[in-house]
């Protein structure tokens, strides 16, 4: 169980091993890493950015609770949870989950409960940018939907 | 008591700042806290983004009723968007 709020890129494999290391006999390990998405302008050609501000010192806390609730709900052997901040470009690494289990359903599922609470109660914030022009990303009710089925 | 408000994202630069410091009265609540900015430094930014901001304190999203301390570090901030 841990996690890591960082400016650096994160290696998959690597991240993959300490999970598989510290499970110790698990039967599955999901893995969902998140990329920056290309956002379209029409006409742009100019180079785009999203840049990830957080709090830190809130920011670890809440994803430590986000996994402790996880390790709840599902007997996890391990998990980790890695998430970047400063300036990024598309198709970059940005967010990355591990669950592992003996068996691949709690896996799954904790790994999606995973993603869908960081999205909304861990405080980071995106702001995209192109060329001259930026603008900060607004919370989707997709987002909170997906909460929600956790209840 | 004297309590210092951190502010994140598109409120810190919506009110150009990273924090002000409040005189509060003994047994304040949230509430209390959001309408004294709301009067104060915060009186002129935009009403969607000021209904929309969530209250931290100590570090973990409280709610209006919730009552600040002396010493509590309190965080407003836009909705959270993460992943």
């Amino acid at each position: 169980m841990s996690v890591s709020v960082q400016i650096s890129d994160f290696r998959v494999q690597e991240e993959y091993q300490s999970v598989v290391d510290e499970a110790g006999g698990a039967g599955a390990v999901v893995l969902f890493t998140g990329l920056v998405r290309e956002f379209h302008q029409s006409g742009s050609s100019q180079v785009q950015t999203l840049t990830l501000e957080h709090y830190p010192g809130m920011t670890e806390k809440a994803l430590m609770d986000i996994e402790a609730q996880a390790h709840k709900r599902w007997p996890l052997l391990a998990s980790r949870i890695v998430h970047r901040v400063g300036c990024l470009a598309a198709q970059d690494q940005i967010v990355l989950v591990i669950a592992a289990s003996a068996h691949r359903g709690e896996a799954f599922a904790a790994a999606e409960f995973m993603m869908d609470y960081l999205k909304s109660r861990a405080p980071f914030w995106k702001k995209q940018a192109s060329g001259d022009h930026s603008e900060w990303i607004e919370s989707r009710e997709s987002d909170a939907d997906a909460l929600r089925r956790w209840d | 008591m004297r309590i210092t408000v951190l502010y994140f994202a598109s409120l810190r630069e919506a009110r150009a700042a990273e924090s002000d410091a409040i005189e509060l009265p003994a047994g304040a609540k949230v509430a209390d806290l959001l309408n004294l900015l709301r009067a104060g430094p915060l009186a002129a930014i935009d009403g969607g983004l000021f209904s929309s901001l969530l209250v931290a304190v100590n570090q973990t999203v409280v709610s209006s009723g919730h009552e600040v301390e002396e010493g509590d570090e309190v965080a407003l901030f836009p909705p959270m968007t993460g992943g």
